[in-house]
């Protein structure tokens, strides 16, 4: 399969590591080795190369680069934002967030929620939105953290979080937003926004995998998760990761650039790839299509199965990724698909396409041109497509989230 | 992703006998959309009872249309006695195995074939289906983890989800499952060889319908009066058995399930088991 042409569809599972980036993080892993932390010239003419970086790491976000603290990826600054806001408000021991997080949320409170804390886990309706009034009521005075994602990874779909960081302020409650999906693809000015804390991951915007940060909003109570050293100013410790904060400086000032490119030119691929999905009978796009990422697009193709679509599709060189059950590793059909109430003809069909930069015209041709046969394919031997085709009834309909 | 056989991506890229027989012998459907994975299976006995043709349709991922088209290919020229005795662990096997996590696949495959032979046989679906259910994400019973368990020497609750699913939903039966697989391996450590059934020496046609009449009489009609209802027989043609349901049980909507199940099931258990029992409308 090596030799094949690869049409990479998997954007926000992982992205290229861009050559630009590449080339950047070189002569950290060779000649200029230094600590960041030493006293002598040769580690400090790293140490403003990484100061470099959180500037360019900040000015993509509009915040201040002493409110950015390197990590090791976005799990970690999801678990740190989570465990920093009970630890500094021992008296409140209330969460809120979403049944359609990311595991890196989700499963962190629902371990909380084993060990005594209560947490909330707002619905979604069968758009993927949030309501807003609920959002708010269930806001306490015990709340000690409201934490909801900036874009959903499966659907795209975007939360308001710049409206709910305002509820939360007037409340007088913390607000984090795993923002992993959406940095790079939709314009962010923390500066204006009431939002306490952000993670973001730098393997999502063409930077090698393990780096990331938490973003701290200026005079937002901290209690450092990785405790040690007094490095990122006793906020994260271990020795700085020179090689990917470079890498990540780097990523963030080609994703600025390129900002204008995603939510145009490759919004532009999305939808032209999504209306040719459509053509195929009995599919549908799951997920707000007004309030969606510009680069993802989930398709659900009724009575057939996910994990046999996508190996189909590797076989052509086409990668993207599934919210079936088989895919994930667990029996069930994603968390996030389940939660907006799509059926399971459907969510057992669905296929996630997301794009980069990197894709062009001849991809989406490519796609197009060869899934129409590969459902044909499977649906031949599907019993429900049988009986679809029948007109009898085999779905239990959508379902109410 | 998946590390899959060759075998196993053979029969996917390029699946045997999909679709259905045409004027099927015995029809199999286990599984369903909610589960992510479902089978039917079709197939036709030559006139020596040898399954001539089986087809399957399958929904599901790649392993469980590789494990139906596998036991689609194994099954020809089967007879049913031998199709029978066919378990998952023969389909993994032929398809070089599948990953444990997807060992549920090859018993969805088992599965089909029995409800295709039960099917064939005028039977319920599967006997499983009547034990209690402990999953209830996949609506898995006690008596499915048992055989499982039993088939493939399953010690834990992990394997048992490999194998059923059972407990791969929300977890809340992982202690049923747990004291399932205790109560079983404590009684019988080991699987015990099931001695085959004596063989039964052929009846005459009248010592036949002697017996059919007094299995009626004596293991059917009390049960019926006992709801307020009769049966009647009317004739017996071959290993056709004609009766007629009186008072209760012919208006009752249940009454072809009554004598599928029931009837046929003693007439089988007393008489010959190739029998099968229709109902004539008064």
């Amino acid at each position: 399969m090596s030799h094949q042409h690869v049409v990479y569809m998997d954007n926000n599972a992982t992205t290229q590591v861009a050559p630009e980036v590449v080339a950047a993080m070189l002569p950290y892993f060779g000649e200029l080795y230094g600590n960041p932390s030493s006293m002598h010239a040769f580690g400090g003419q790293v140490a403003a190369k990484v100061d470099q970086a959180r500037q360019q790491v900040a000015d993509l976000l509009g915040a201040s680069p002493e409110e950015i603290v390197f990590t090791a990826c976005g799990t970690e600054s999801d678990n740190t934002a989570i465990m920093s806001a009970l630890a500094s408000q021992p008296d409140k021991r209330h969460i809120v967030t979403t049944r359609v997080e990311h595991p890196a949320v989700l499963n962190t409170c629902e371990g909380l929620a084993s060990q005594g804390y209560e947490v909330t886990f707002l619905k979604v309706d069968r758009q993927g939105n949030l309501d807003l009034e609920a959002l708010a009521e269930a806001v306490r005075e015990d709340t000690a953290l409201v934490s909801i994602m900036w874009a959903n990874n499966e659907t795209g779909v975007i939360f308001p979080v710049e409206d709910i960081a305002e509820i939360c302020a007037a409340k007088g409650v913390l607000f984090h937003t795993d923002a992993v999906q959406a940095v790079g693809k939709l314009p962010i000015n923390l500066g204006a926004s009431a939002i306490s804390m952000l993670a973001m991951s730098g393997h999502k915007l063409h930077a090698p995998k393990g780096i990331g940060i938490l973003y701290i909003k200026k005079g937002t109570p901290f209690v450092p998760f990785v405790k040690g050293g007094h490095q990122e100013h006793g906020r994260r410790a271990g020795t700085e990761n020179v090689p990917y904060i470079i890498g990540l400086g780097a990523a963030c000032e080609l994703a600025g650039r390129h900002l204008e490119e995603e939510n145009t030119r490759v919004k532009g691929l999305r939808d032209r790839l999504e209306q040719g999905l459509l053509a195929v009978e009995a599919t549908m796009v799951n997920g707000d299509p007004d309030r969606r990422l510009p680069n993802t697009s989930s398709v659900s193709f009724e009575y057939v199965e996910g994990e046999s679509i996508l190996l189909h599709m590797s076989d052509l060189g086409i990668c993207a990724s599934s919210g079936s059950a088989c895919t994930s590793g667990s029996l069930e059909p994603s968390h996030v698909l389940r939660a907006m109430g799509v059926p399971f003809t459907a969510a057992h069909g669905s296929i996630r396409f997301s794009l980069s930069i990197y894709n062009t015209d001849q991809d989406v041709d490519h796609v197009l041109e060869h899934m129409p046969d590969i459902i044909a394919k499977l649906r031949i031997m599907s019993p429900f497509w049988q009986r679809y085709q029948k007109e009898e009834c085999v779905t239990p309909g959508y379902v109410v989230p | 992703m998946w590390e899959y056989t060759d075998k196993v991506k053979e029969y996917f890229t390029e699946p045997r006998n999909v679709g259905e027989v045409e004027d099927p012998d015995g029809v199999g459907e286990v599984g369903s959309l909610a589960c992510g994975d479902a089978l039917k299976l079709t197939f036709k006995l030559d006139d020596q009872g040898k399954i001539e043709d089986a087809r399957f349709q399958t929904f599901g991922c790649a392993s469980a249309i590789a494990s139906s088209s596998a036991l689609t290919e194994m099954v020809k020229g089967m007879t049913l006695e031998e199709a029978e005795k066919v378990t998952n662990k023969d389909i993994a096997e032929f398809l070089g195995g599948l990953p444990k996590e997807k060992m549920h696949c090859s018993v969805m495959g088992e599965e089909a074939l029995q409800a295709a032979i039960r099917n064939y046989k005028g039977l319920e679906p599967l006997p499983m289906e009547e034990g209690e259910v402990i999953c209830q994400c996949f609506g898995v019973t006690d008596k499915e983890i048992q055989k499982v368990a039993t088939t493939n020497d399953l010690h834990t609750v992990e394997e048992i989800t490999n194998y059923t699913k059972a407990g791969g939903g929300c977890g809340e039966c992982h202690e049923q499952i747990q004291a399932i697989l205790d109560e079983l391996w404590e009684n019988a450590p080991r699987p015990v060889e099931v001695k085959p059934a004596p063989e039964k020496k052929p009846l005459t046609n009248i010592q036949k319908m002697k017996l059919i009449e007094e299995t009626l009489e004596r293991e059917v009609r009390p049960a019926l009066k006992a709801d307020g209802g009769d049966i009647e027989l009317i004739d017996i043609d071959g290993n056709r058995v004609l009766v007629s349901l009186r008072g209760r049980c012919s208006s009752c909507a249940a009454s072809e399930a009554t004598l599928g199940q029931f009837v046929q099931t003693k007439l089988r258990e007393f008489v010959t088991d190739d029998l099968t029992v229709e109902e004539v409308k008064p």
